[in-house]
C-alpha cells in the first residue's frame, strides 16, 4: 500500500486551506511521509486534538494506504 | 467494540501507572515508532508496563477504537491517553514528559 506525496498534500490543502505545510517523502518510497502543519485552526487546543483534526482529514487513510506518518502539528497565534 | 475487549484494555490501562501498547516487547520492539517511544522512557528512567499489540489482533484494532485514535504506539499515564511517538517525543524534548511522569520517576 502506498500514496503520492502530491495526494497527500492535496488532501492537506484541502481540509486546511489556511495552513502552511511542508510534508517530506521520507524514504522515497510512497510510504513514510513526515508532515509539519502550522494552522490557525490548531490554536488553543491539545496536541492530542490537533493531531486527531489531521488524522481526521486523512479520512481513515491512516494505518491503510498511508503507512507511516509523522506529524508535528504547530498553532498559527 | 466488543465489551470484553474494551474490559480488557481497561485492565492494562489501569495495571501500571504508565502502561504502553506497542508492536513487539520492551526488549524487541517490532516497529521504529515503538521503538522510539520505549528509548525515551528508559532514559528518564520511568517504569512502565506494556502490551504487545502484534500478540491480538482484537487488542490492536480495540486499542484504536478505545482512544480513537489511529496509529501504535499509545502511551496511558494513570488511565489517560497521553500521545503516539510523535507527541511523546515532543513533550520529552521540550521536557514536558518528563514534568508530567516526575511523580513516578525513578531519581
Amino acid at each position: 500500500m502506498a500514496i503520492k506525496k502530491e495526494y497527500l498534500e492535496q488532501i492537506i490543502i484541502n481540509n486546511f486551506p489556511e495552513a502552511t505545510i511542508n510534508i517530506i517523502d521520507l524514504a522515497g518510497d510512497d510510504n513514510h511521509f513526515s508532515l509539519e502543519i502550522r494552522s490557525k485552526k490548531f490554536n488553543g487546543l491539545s496536541r492530542i486534538k490537533q493531531h486527531k483534526m489531521v488524522y481526521d482529514a486523512l479520512d481513515g487513510k491512516m494505518g491503510g494506504e498511508l503507512h507511516a506518518l509523522s506529524i508535528k502539528t504547530l498553532s498559527d497565534e | 467494540m466488543d465489551n470484553k475487549i474494551e474490559d480488557i484494555i481497561k485492565d492494562k490501562i489501569n495495571e501500571d501507572d504508565l502502561h504502553l501498547f506497542m508492536k513487539g516487547t520492551p526488549l524487541l520492539p517490532q516497529c521504529g515508532f515503538s521503538s522510539t517511544v520505549v528509548q525515551i522512557l528508559n532514559y528518564i528512567k520511568v517504569p512502565f508496563s506494556s502490551t504487545n499489540v502484534l500478540e491480538d489482533e482484537n487488542i490492536r484494532e480495540g486499542i484504536k477504537e478505545f482512544s480513537d485514535w489511529p496509529t501504535i504506539p499509545q502511551l496511558y499515564y494513570k488511565g489517560e491517553f497521553i500521545g503516539g511517538c510523535d507527541i511523546i517525543k515532543e513533550m520529552f524534548e521540550a521536557g514536558e514528559l518528563q514534568e508530567e511522569l516526575k511523580d513516578i520517576i525513578k531519581s
